[in-house]
């Protein structure tokens, strides 16, 4: 994995996922807004996963 | 890699950017929580207006009727505004104050549309939530303070931006979502502070963008009247607000509107002489049905003498852009589960906006962030 994608791939991924999340719910009423939530939901459950320490946990970081 | 220099000025953008606007950010977000769910909460809280049941296809009063009814609850006042409850198109709501100038000092009637009874006077201008409004969009300090608030908001994207290009020498040597809390408290909140700036960063900057638009909003249709307005109005010249004994049926009005635009809805209908009309017109602001125009209604400037329409101009760019800029700084459009994330993302960024300010007075405590976190810089040029 090169070193520009594994800085800024989760970032990349995240603000499309809620940027598309953001436009279908305007431009589509059922399927939009289901999306939406999808979209806004992911980045909301990620934050609270590694903010949780949860990650840190499942994988040490060996001692640099 | 940034050089130490481009690090350093980097770095002074972004401290400088959020500490002036920080204070007012924590505010906006702490008034805009509530707002997600004002009408949840006017449900809850039993201040929503029902109209009674009555079969359905209950043909509708006349539109002047319902005008009458509100204007004898306070007939030292003109109307500015009707529209229809968006749940209810049973219920009218009809907005009287002194003079056509806009104001805070505004009335309410809830009219049944079917009976032309009056069904309440709410009142939107009194109470926490109107506190928490006004709070957050002008500070209670009309035209000056929305702008101030806009300033602020540009501020917060140059923060979130300059945040960006700070993300990548700050989490360089680290894996995505790391937070490191075997080292000091302060490391701890500064990859917390990445971490939630840089997962809310899209949903920060639409809402602080369109937020900053939605300040512009009197400005914006000001420079409507004077621009598309001006031609269509030249016939009118020289002639004063058309005075209440002169105006045509306003129910006919309607009715010419809605010929004009076939398949459309009323929005709302502004009044002559208020900001949202001119002099010398009713204006129906006529919506769609599909999600998009639903949000974009179109003004059908009909004549108040005449009840003929005069004009149906197409939105110019600067209004569509702050129409559709609403909804996605309100958080509206998506149902209950889209407000309840819209407040998640709110709370993720008092956290951002919270911790940014704890690394801020903690920042020399006991030496300088930069080299204690590891930062990523890149040899020689300094």
């Amino acid at each position: 994995m090169s070193p520009s994608w594994r800085l800024w791939g989760w970032p990349i991924v995240l603000a499309l996922l809620t940027a598309s999340g953001l436009v279908s719910a305007l431009v589509s009423d059922h399927w939009g807004d289901v999306w939406s939530w999808i979209g806004l939901g992911v980045p909301v459950a990620v934050m609270a996963w590694y903010a949780s320490g949860r990650a840190a946990r499942k994988e040490p970081r060996p001692p640099r | 890699m940034p050089s130490a220099r481009a690090l350093r000025t980097w770095s002074w953008l972004h401290k400088w950017s959020s500490l002036v606007c920080t204070v007012f950010m924590l505010l906006l977000c702490l008034t805009g929580l509530p707002l997600i769910f004002h009408h949840e909460i006017g449900e809850l809280a039993g201040t929503d207006v029902s109209a009674p049941a009555m079969p359905q296809g209950t043909p509708h009063v006349s539109l002047d009727r319902v005008l009458e009814a509100a204007r004898a609850k306070y007939p030292d006042r003109i109307v500015q505004f009707v529209s229809l409850d968006e749940e209810d198109p049973n219920i009218w709501f009809v907005t009287l104050t002194p003079t056509p100038d806009p104001t805070d000092d505004f009335r309410s009637v809830a009219v049944d549309a079917r009976t032309g009874q009056v069904l309440a006077q709410p009142r939107f201008d009194e109470g926490f939530m109107w506190v928490m409004f006004k709070l957050h969009v002008d500070l209670f300090a009309g035209l000056a303070g929305k702008l101030f608030l806009g300033l602020m908001g540009l501020l917060l994207l140059v923060a979130i931006v300059t945040g960006v290009v700070l993300y990548a020498p700050f989490m360089r040597k680290l894996a995505f979502g790391e937070v490191r809390t075997g080292r000091s408290r302060r490391i701890r909140w500064l990859d917390l502070h990445n971490l939630l700036g840089i997962v809310t960063l899209t949903w920060a900057f639409v809402v602080g963008a369109t937020g900053m638009i939605n300040t512009w909003a009197d400005l914006l249709i000001k420079y409507w009247q004077n621009d598309q307005l001006t031609h269509i109005l030249a016939p009118y010249q020289g002639q004063s607000i058309v005075p209440a004994a002169e105006r045509a049926s306003v129910q006919q009005s309607f009715a010419a509107a809605l010929a004009h635009v076939p398949g459309s809805r009323l929005s709302f209908a502004a009044f002559p002489g208020t900001a949202f009309s001119s002099p010398h017109h009713t204006t129906f602001y006529l919506k769609g049905d599909s999600p998009l125009t639903s949000r974009l209604p179109r003004p059908v400037l009909v004549d108040a003498r005449t009840a003929q329409v005069t004009a149906a101009p197409e939105l110019p760019w600067y209004l569509t852009a702050l129409l559709v800029s609403q909804p996605l700084h309100f958080g509206d459009y998506g149902g209950l589960p889209m407000k309840i994330l819209w407040a998640l993302l709110d709370i993720a960024t008092i956290v951002v906006l919270g911790s940014g300010l704890y690394l801020w007075l903690k920042r020399r405590a006991p030496q300088p962030l930069p080299p204690e976190a590891g930062v990523a810089v890149a040899e020689g040029a300094r």
